[in-house]
């Protein structure tokens, strides 16, 4: 680069030049100047763009909450009213309760099947990296070409699925994406599918810092399979388990474009959820101020559930 | 802990072991149940695809077409605007992942390898601003790009992507763990900070740098909700967009609609198949994504 040959006539760090003590010190104040100068050289060119569009955004997110900004007018200070709505406001509580639905069973499942996947697979096997890739398949899948093969999967009349559970001799099979009461289940189940694989890989990760030793141990002891699941594959694991539910917790309140491309939010509301309705409040019916309450209720959510999955944590710890 | 298993009694029974044989096909069994399950979506979207419109439907499931439609993947290109799409996702693809590495491995470099005031502050902002949903500040991010005139233009999506707080992230993970002895001779020689970043550290993060070129060109290209929101014009829409307008206008046509789908999909398999290393490490060493 152009810059190693300017850069040689200044000399490196202090020390090296022959100067006596008194503007040694000041060469040392130059020195700082100097590295910030750099840093902030490094640092500018992506600062550029996530300072505008992501800094900025994230802290007007917070002013604007407390605005009743709307397409027509200009952000004027409202204090709490926009939170206040949120209290009474129906939607806003079917939403809150759907991404609560969804998680609670999208979180479990996910990090059963993901660890089962993991364990079945952390052996060796011929074939085993094979088995990986289609594991983690559905992950780099895009949400569109997802929505659109499960949609036709979960068709009720014809659809595979159906014809499956009739086989099966289920009476009346549900109605999937086409029913308020099962939507739901259809989005969770396409979401496990989808996400498992990526949390996967973590387990296995994880997986590779059990010491085989212990597995030796226990198996000296005459501990069985199971046995030594629980008391030496579960306790071994317990921070990468600690770190996939932290992801996931805060993955299942963001759900959004699944659910945007599989259901719309429909039948009815059976599956809006939170991101779904400041998308909904922002962009169709541009209440900006609203819909930023409605994203500091998310974001508060998320911290505070990630706060006391940590405090939980460290307590058990303890 | 290990010691909860003790209380088994001395000699009582030795533990049980199946035949290694058979627990190796029982193995087998296990994963290849769990393969054909997580497999059954793509493998019905490659058969529908090669099927005709009034075949995909069919009870009970055909599960090989006959005939085999191999006109289907000629049709989407005059059915849709098929090449526009993949034109324009291409073109923001190698872009944004260009400046992404880019700009994500030079400002890593200034969190990792330079020490002046205010650093960390600032560190600790970028990684503050990934722990909150992108979703809940979409809406000021929406207006700050109108007001910049970016709105309805592929520039949208590119600055959307290119600055994310994930690949200085990453890199900077990667950069910590390059002994500071490598930068302090060189710079001992008279070396500059930019040469010392491009010429020992980059060749130094080839793994860190494929991870990340890797994990962001996927995710731009699965981008559905930037594009969405900020491109409006038809002739702008990546395959994503169009497809999911495509299923829109002609949801009656399941056989092109799944002939998409595998289209749209090609792309990001072969990539993430010759790739697969990168992705796996870049994963596992910071556990998440962009």
């Amino acid at each position: 680069m152009a810059t190693t040959a300017v850069d040689q006539t200044h000399g490196g760090p202090g020390p090296s030049v022959p100067a006596p003590p008194r503007p040694r010190r000041r060469s040392r104040s130059r020195l700082a100047l100097r590295n910030t100068l750099i840093g902030w050289s490094f640092i500018l060119p992506n600062f550029l763009g996530f300072g505008l569009l992501t800094l900025i955004p994230v802290l007007a997110l917070f002013y604007l909450s407390f605005t009743s900004w709307n397409v027509f007018g200009a952000a004027e200070w409202v204090g709490l009213e926009n939170f206040q709505r949120l209290l009474g406001d129906g939607s806003y509580h079917t939403a809150l309760f759907n991404t609560l639905y969804y998680g609670v069973f999208h979180i479990p499942l996910t990090l059963v099947s993901s660890l089962g996947l993991a364990l079945l697979l952390n052996r060796r096997l011929r074939g085993v990296a094979f088995f990986r890739t289609v594991a983690f398949l559905p992950y780099i899948t895009s949400i569109v070409a997802i929505a659109a093969v499960w949609n036709m999967l979960f068709s009720p009349e014809f659809g595979p699925i159906n014809q499956f559970l009739g086989a099966l001799g289920v009476q009346n099979p549900p109605g999937w994406t086409t029913s308020a009461d099962w939507s739901m289940p259809a989005v969770i189940i396409v979401s496990v599918w989808r996400d498992m694989g990526y949390y996967m890989l973590l387990f296995l990760a994880g997986l590779q810092t059990v010491p085989g030793e212990l597995y030796e141990a226990a198996r000296v002891d005459g501990a069985g399979a199971w046995s030594r699941f629980r008391n030496v594959t579960l306790p071994c694991l317990r921070p990468t388990t600690f770190f996939v539910t932290v992801l996931l917790t805060i993955g299942s309140f963001k759900i959004f474009d699944l659910i945007l491309v599989m259901t719309d939010g429909g039948p009815g509301q059976s599956t809006l959820v939170l991101s779904q309705y400041i998308f909904d409040k922002g962009f169709v019916e541009s209440q900006y101020g609203y819909s930023s309450a409605v994203a500091v209720s998310l974001f508060a959510i998320c911290l505070t559930v990630t706060i006391f999955q940590f405090v939980w944590n460290k307590r058990r710890d303890a | 802990m290990a010691t909860d298993v003790t209380p088994a009694v001395g000699y009582r029974r030795p533990p049980r072991k199946l035949s290694d044989p058979v627990k190796k096909v029982l193995g087998y069994g296990a994963l290849i149940v769990a393969a054909a399950l997580i497999m059954m979506p793509f493998v019905w979207m490659i058969i529908s695809s090669l099927k005709t419109n009034n075949q995909v439907f069919t009870i009970p499931v055909q599960w090989i077409p006959d005939p085999v439609v191999w006109r289907n993947y000629l049709d989407i290109w005059t059915a849709s605007d098929m090449s526009t799409w993949l034109q324009n996702t291409l073109i923001l693809s190698v872009t944004v992942t260009f400046l992404q590495v880019l700009t994500g491995s030079f400002a890593a470099y200034g969190f990792s390898k330079v020490v002046f005031p205010g650093r960390d502050v600032l560190f600790l902002a970028y990684v503050g601003t990934m722990a909150v949903p992108w979703q809940a500040f979409m809406i000021p991010q929406f207006i700050i790009m109108s007001n910049i005139g970016l709105n309805n233009t592929l520039w949208a999506i590119i600055a959307l992507q290119a600055f994310g707080a994930f690949a200085v992230f990453l890199m900077r993970q990667y950069f910590v763990s390059i002994p500071e002895s490598l930068s302090e001779a060189a710079r001992i020689d008279g070396m500059s900070e930019y040469g010392i970043w491009w010429r020992i550290i980059m060749p130094l993060s080839v793994p860190a740098i494929a991870s990340l070129t890797l994990l962001t060109f996927v995710n731009t290209w699965n981008d559905y909700l930037g594009p969405l929101i900020y491109l409006r014009s038809p002739e702008l829409r990546t395959i994503q967009l169009g497809l999911q307008t495509f299923i829109g206008q002609y949801d009656a046509e399941h056989a092109l609609i799944m002939t998409g789908s595998v289209l749209s999909i090609i792309p990001v398999a072969v990539i993430f198949l010759l790739g697969q290393r990168f992705f796996v490490e870049g994963i596992a060493t910071t556990g998440v994504k962009g």
